[in-house]
């Protein structure tokens, strides 16, 4: 909702607003995180939590997504639409957003690992990559 | 088109210029609304590489193409409409350009080639009380549904109706509407109810399918479990107001503006299973609930006959007060009729005592 | 018939059947009992019937001194579950809801955590109850085939009722089906078994203490 409607009714507000006393989900996620973190420390091992799978009250998404913040790393993926990977305040943690075409949402995970899977480049894709400069190359 | 058939699906999105970034992208998606665990990714991605597309017929019945409305909505964007690249959509009589004996041919020519193979969807309930209720290019639905379930490898009856009855079967059910699994018995059949379901869902089982070529794990009406494994009621996100006994009293009280359990509204959450709580509606923006109207319970049987919508679920369904009365005047009655033929009997019992006398205790 | 066919039942015809049965067992339960009437009384009246009658119906609420010391097991015990009893039917905010669709008006519940606590107490206390019932000689030669099932129908709905609000075991609907359909045994059992006792207490302890205010005695 913008600035340009200062007159909607409450009923459309009333759900939004709700979203600071209703945090079941989002302390038992945080601490999943941190276990996370621990494993990746003692183990090398990552983990993937589709946020999708969660309920979530509305606004506790943008509250888990605040809390993990900001931090060195944003990377921009066109691949069937855009992807956003940004690692998080928390070194290690990272946010991988799915776009479609048309801008929606169409899964978020949070990563615990040293690298995002989908930010490497893909064997396959090397290899492609290999025939096609070399073709490239042998045409010019 | 044709000459895709026999690629693998990996082939195919490979030939498309996919990228195995993308595709990895596209498994990702799939596993998070096939409500898979992330851990699953790279079986998803390898079941996908070779998976072949399976021809699907889709037949629509006594329904009012809100479920393929609800599906087309999952179709617009790129990553969705992948799945429908990925499956050689052989019939659909709402969605295919071409009609009458042109269609009807393409269905049976489908069924030919792919006979044991195809798989079947059908949205809409079947009129038993007479044919001609309901028919395409002169066929009976209950004609066509059998004739097409021959060859199926599977079915997915998709919608309340093709699950349930829906509507169609709600009381007093003028056509005689039935469900799918009510005719089909020899075929695994899987139910996406909802009316409509949640459009991921619909792709969401399909893909599985497609995937693994394997069934679903199902409940025992037929849903798999992966999305209807849970009630509204344990995944809501207004579950603790309900636990606090914080109930909105009518829609536009405090209680309806502070989001609290809307229960008394009416709410079959306790008694709905279904992923609106957690896939959500519209691209995962919303859901029923979060919009503060009550579930309705739409993915259960017989869900148009509960009562009324906007009467909660403790509520008893008939005219309790009207019954309660008419048994007491009936009880008044009875009960002073009883009443008077216990006091004759007293009385004559009364009666027919022998007062003790001395005489007696000296026998 | 699936659960929710089975739902639909117990909360439509079923639940009818019930209330027919029980409103019209009890009713002609007190039409035999009134319309049997008590012989004249010839001896001169010391006191007032009325007075007596009505202060009996409140005092035997509560134990004098010498049957709370007896007895203190049954009198705790038998005020626990009578306590919790009340409070998990009448003041369950699900319940107030279905008495206000059948009766027309409702009335303020508790929070739902105090009523789930309830629960599990009156549960405790039932079982208790019969333990001690089972372990007392006396107690268990009189008890007869009637008092178990009264305290089978008793207990089931607390423990359907548990299982429903917590969802345990089985799908929500047919818990839910379950839980309705105890409780409707019950009040078809109702007028027919010392259950009638929830109506009968006041017209029996009204007939002691009538008797007594009549000889001008204390009940
Ligand atoms: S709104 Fe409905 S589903 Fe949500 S907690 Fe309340 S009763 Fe349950
Ligand atoms: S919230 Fe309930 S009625 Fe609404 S779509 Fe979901 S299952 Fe159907």
């Amino acid at each position: 909702m913008s600035e340009t409607t200062p007159h909607q009714p409450d009923a459309v507000k009333f759900n939004i607003q709700i979203g600071d006393t209703l945090t079941h989900n989002v302390k038992p996620l945080l601490h999943e995180i941190k276990h996370a973190l621990d494993k990746l420390i003692e183990t090398g091992k990552s983990t993937i939590i589709d946020l999708r799978s969660i309920p979530l009250a509305p606004g506790e998404e943008e509250k888990i997504l605040n809390t993990l913040g900001q931090g060195e790393v944003q990377a921009q993926l066109n691949a069937l639409g855009l992807s956003e990977i940004t690692e998080t305040q928390y070194a290690g943690v990272w946010i991988v957003t799915h776009y479609n075409d048309e801008q929606h949402v169409i899964s978020r995970f949070i990563e615990v690992t040293t690298m995002p899977e989908i930010l490497c480049s893909q064997t396959e894709d090397v290899m492609e990559a290999y025939s096609r400069l070399t073709l490239d190359l042998a045409d010019t | 088109m044709t000459n895709n058939k026999d690629k693998t699906l990996g082939e195919t999105l490979r030939s498309q210029g996919i990228s195995r970034r993308s595709f990895l992208k596209y498994c990702a998606a799939t596993a998070s609304m096939m409500a898979l665990s992330p851990a699953m990714i790279p079986k998803i991605a390898h079941a996908l590489e070779s998976a072949r597309r399976p021809s699907v017929i889709w037949l629509s019945f006594q329904e009012c193409t809100g479920c393929t409305e609800s599906l087309t909505r999952a179709h617009t964007a790129t990553i969705e409409s992948l799945i429908f690249d990925a499956i050689s959509l052989d019939y659909h009589h709402t969605l295919q350009a071409a009609s009458g004996h042109a269609a009807e041919e393409a269905r049976e020519a489908a069924m030919k080639e792919n006979f044991g193979k195809y798989l079947l969807v059908v949205d809409g309930s079947i009129p038993m009380d007479n044919p001609g209720y309901s028919t395409i290019a002169g066929i009976s639905n209950y004609d066509m549904l059998m004739e097409s379930a021959k060859g199926a490898a599977a079915i997915i009856a998709v919608g309340t109706c093709a699950t349930y009855g829906g509507i169609p079967h709600a009381n007093p059910n003028p056509t005689g509407a039935v469900s799918v699994g009510d005719l089909i018995k020899d075929k695994p059949i899987i139910n996406v109810p909802g009316c409509p379901p949640i459009p991921v869902v619909i792709t969401g089982v399909l893909t599985h399918f497609l995937t693994f070529g394997t069934i679903p794990e199902l409940d025992h009406i037929g849903r798999p479990k992966v999305f209807y494994g849970q009630s509204i009621h344990d995944r809501c996100y207004r579950r603790p107001f309900y636990d606090k006994g914080l109930f909105a009293e009518t829609f536009d009280d405090e209680g309806a503006k502070k989001g609290w359990c809307l229960y008394k509204l009416g709410c079959k959450g306790p008694t709905t299973y279904n992923a609106c709580a957690t896939t959500k509606w519209n691209d995962g923006t919303s859901w029923p609930i979060e919009a503060g109207h009550p579930c309705l319970g739409c993915s259960e049987p017989d869900f148009w006959d509960g009562g009324g919508f906007y009467k909660s679920l403790s509520m008893p369904t008939e005219n309790i007060a009207q019954t309660a009365v008419y048994a007491a005047a009936g009880a008044v009655a009875a009960g002073v009729a009883l009443g008077a033929m216990n006091k004759s009997k007293k009385n004559s019992a009364a009666k027919a005592h022998n007062k003790t006398t001395i005489d007696d205790l000296e026998k | 018939m699936n659960e929710i066919e089975f739902l639909s039942w117990v909360r439509g015809q079923g639940f009818q059947i019930a209330v027919i049965i029980f409103i019209a067992g009890v009713i002609i339960r007190f039409a035999e009992i009134l319309l049997l009437g008590r012989k004249a009384n010839i001896a001169e009246a010391k006191g007032s019937e009325m007075s007596g009658g009505m202060r009996t119906i409140v005092s035997r609420s509560f134990p004098d001194k010498n049957t709370f010391q007896r007895s203190t097991f049954t009198v705790v015990a038998g005020y626990i579950f009578h306590i919790g009893l009340f409070v998990t039917i009448f003041l369950f905010a699900p319940h107030i809801l279905m008495f206000k669709d059948v009766i027309g008006f409702g009335w303020p519940s508790l929070p739902t955590p105090i009523v789930d606590a309830m629960a599990v107490v009156t549960i405790i206390a039932l079982l208790a109850v019969l333990t001690h019932r089972m372990r007392d000689t006396v107690l268990k030669f009189i008890t007869t085939k009637e008092d178990y099932l009264v305290w089978m129908l008793t207990i089931l709905p607390l423990i359907t009722g548990y299982m429903a609000f917590h969802r345990i075991g089985m799908t929500a609907p047919t818990l839910l089906a379950i839980h309705i359909l105890s409780v409707e045994l019950l009040l078809v059992v109702f007028p027919f078994t010392k259950l009638m006792h929830a109506f009968t207490f006041a017209l029996s302890r009204w007939y002691n203490g009538a008797i007594s205010g009549y000889r001008g005695v204390q009940s």
